[in-house]
């Protein structure tokens, strides 16, 4: 009994609460700051395969060897050779095999775009994102041409790099589930 | 051996090689209660030979009161291992993964939840830490930690693998390794956040938006483009795991729950997700996790990492203590809902019998499954087989290594083997 008398009499000063509060009408929460374009642009580092989000800047075979030997060659072996880490080089022919699979930029990346994203979001190691645009373009324009995916004199900026065709561009499908 | 014990026999054994019939065992265990008689086989039958002591730990006061609990010193093989790193000028690339085998349940502590990462564990400052939803957006808008916190909640306890789980097991022999080394990046917790329709709507989607790139602010800035349709449906901001703050490894302050699909595409330390018409096709889209087949083609967005299972006990490691009553425990899930059944087989796959599900059983999570088994001490192949409710069956090896061939090592769920010699020890095994 005494419980249910407390209960009512809290019901009642909820009651009276409500009556006396200022009407506020429910509404979702919306806490989201509003940021202009401007604002964001520095994080947006994303590219596309058709080259949307590509910056200025231009870079050959010949300056991307320069800035490979100084700020890759560590890690990725010369010439991409790979070891420790990664092979970016070669591989031709071991896609579709019996053999062992060597999946480089070269024999299975379908996009050069992807090359350029990752490189600059991503490498080197230990210094991530600070290379110039013209020095990603120029180590990305190295390794593709080490590859034979472009020439030596290639230079590669935002009209050409989405241009290049891949060799394993073809290669892929989708899940059929 | 007369007629009647042959029956009872026959009824108390569910599948060949020992695997017993779980009713059977339930009622023999009453009858030998009721009898008072000890279990046939059970193997602990040896009398107590000494008198019980009181421990020193009865007698002294305990330690003080921690500020945050550990697990017991004598538990400390309990760890997450990972094969060293090739290079250790790059040692944030790499995997470490959970001790299934030393783990019962579902749940995944957090200090041993798996962690794959490609460019070490930031150390973020929650305080300045972003979260930025712009693109085919009518509003590009930011988040504060703090803003994020004021949303409504919810929970869901979900797995998370790594699309390379059990890669060890592309191989022509099988190679020695166990449930951790071969199975564990694999783990489950319970995950609570925001939804992430609720942040888009916020946003206000544009209707051409059909992915979206989640990206990470590790320092290799991981990035996956996601279909917008998993965005809306039961994605996850998730500010805690198992009801602590995301643990670093696994994505502090916040990272991206997608249930069911593929470990890396659940981007940790979440900064930017941006809506498009089209993937933008990221390094770990293209040249990793990609399922390459016998002909050199190879399958493109597959997200869901489908259904599979694993015997935890016994397994390599665990030793069998002389022939007797086990419990076969184990781990089932499916990206694409619930475990519907899970078949035990102590014979090779010869026949397999329904192991008892461990209650809850929840879509997109790890579901326990145990089933008891009569070792008579020979040898013996232990699988395990699992459905889920899409219908979707585990294959066999032969059957996974005919469609995909050795090459795909990404998304192998076929059934796995462990051998069991007459001494009891377990060892990876093809069968």
């Amino acid at each position: 009994m005494r419980l249910r008398d407390r209960a009512a009499r809290s019901l009642l000063l909820c009651a009276a609460a409500i009556a006396v509060a200022p009407a506020l009408a429910a509404e979702a929460p919306r806490f989201g700051q509003p940021i202009s374009p401007g604002d964001l642009a520095s994080w947006d580092i994303s590219v596309g395969p058709d080259g949307a989000g590509l910056p200025p800047g231009r870079g050959t075979p010949k300056e991307g060897e320069a800035v490979y030997a100084a700020k890759c060659q560590a890690c990725h072996g010369e010439k991409g050779v790979g070891r420790p880490n990664d092979t970016l080089v070669g591989g031709f022919g071991t896609i579709a095999s019996d053999r062992p699979a060597v999946k480089t930029v070269g024999s299975y990346w379908p996009y050069a775009t992807t090359l350029f994203d990752y490189i600059r979001r991503a490498m080197p190691y230990n210094d991530t994102k600070s290379l110039s645009a013209d020095e990603v373009y120029a180590v990305s324009a190295y390794i593709l041409n080490l590859n034979g995916v472009i020439g030596a004199n290639d230079a590669m900026d935002a009209q050409s790099l989405p241009k290049v065709k891949m060799p394993n561009r073809d290669g892929f499908i989708p899940f059929p589930r | 051996m007369d007629k009647g014990r042959q029956n009872e026999q026959s009824s108390e054994y569910a599948a060949g090689n020992g695997i017993v019939n779980r009713r059977g065992f339930l009622e023999r265990a009453l009858f030998a209660g009721a009898t008072g008689a000890a279990g046939a086989g059970t193997g602990v039958t040896t009398a107590w030979a000494e008198p019980l002591a009181v421990p020193r730990w009865m007698t002294e006061p305990g330690a003080a009161l921690s500020a945050y609990g550990q697990p017991s010193r004598f538990e400390r093989k309990v760890m997450r291992t990972g094969v060293p790193a090739p290079n250790p000028a790059t040692h944030g690339i790499g995997s470490i993964r959970t001790p299934l085998h030393l783990l019962n349940g579902m749940i995944t502590p957090n200090g041993l939840h798996f962690d794959r990462s490609h460019s070490g564990t930031p150390d973020i400052d929650p305080d300045q830490h972003r979260l930025l939803i712009h693109g085919l957006v009518k509003r590009p808008l930011v988040f504060t930690m703090e803003a994020l916190a004021r949303y409504p909640m919810e929970s869901r306890i979900a797995f998370v693998e790594c699309a390379g789980n059990s890669g060890a097991l592309n191989t022509i022999q099988a190679q020695p390794g166990n449930a951790q080394s071969i199975h564990g990046l694999v783990s489950c917790a319970e995950w609570t956040g925001v939804r992430l329709a609720t942040l888009l709507d916020e946003a206000g989607v544009e209707p051409r938006a059909k992915w979206v790139v989640a990206e990470g602010a590790d320092a290799a800035a991981m990035s996956r483009s996601v279909p917008l349709a998993k965005c809306m449906d039961d994605a996850l901001v998730c500010l805690y795991q198992n009801g602590e703050r995301v643990r670093p490894s696994n994505g502090y302050p916040i990272r991206l729950l997608l249930p069911g699909f593929e470990g890396n595409m659940n981007v940790k330390w979440l900064r930017r997700l941006k809506l498009t018409e089209a993937p933008v096709m990221t390094k770990d889209k293209t040249s990793r996790y990609t399922v390459l087949l016998p002909d050199g083609k190879a399958w493109q967005f597959v997200f869901p990492m489908e259904v599979k299972s694993v015997i935890t006990q016994p397994s390599p490691g665990l030793t069998l203590k002389g022939p007797g009553f086990y419990e076969i425990a184990g781990l089932a899930w499916s990206g694409n809902g619930r475990i519907r059944q899970v078949e035990v087989s102590a014979d090779g796959g010869k026949s397999f019998a329904p192991a008892a599900l461990q209650e809850p059983v929840l879509g997109k999570a790890l579901t326990r499954f145990r089933i008891a088994w009569q070792w008579n001490g020979s040898p013996a192949v232990l699988q395990s087989r699992a459905t889920d409710e899409a219908g979707m069956v585990q294959p066999t090896r032969a059957q996974f290594v005919a469609q995909r061939g050795l090459r795909a090592q990404y998304h192998y769920n076929a059934i796995a083997s462990w051998r069991i010699d007459d001494k009891g020890e377990a060892s990876n095994a093809f069968a």
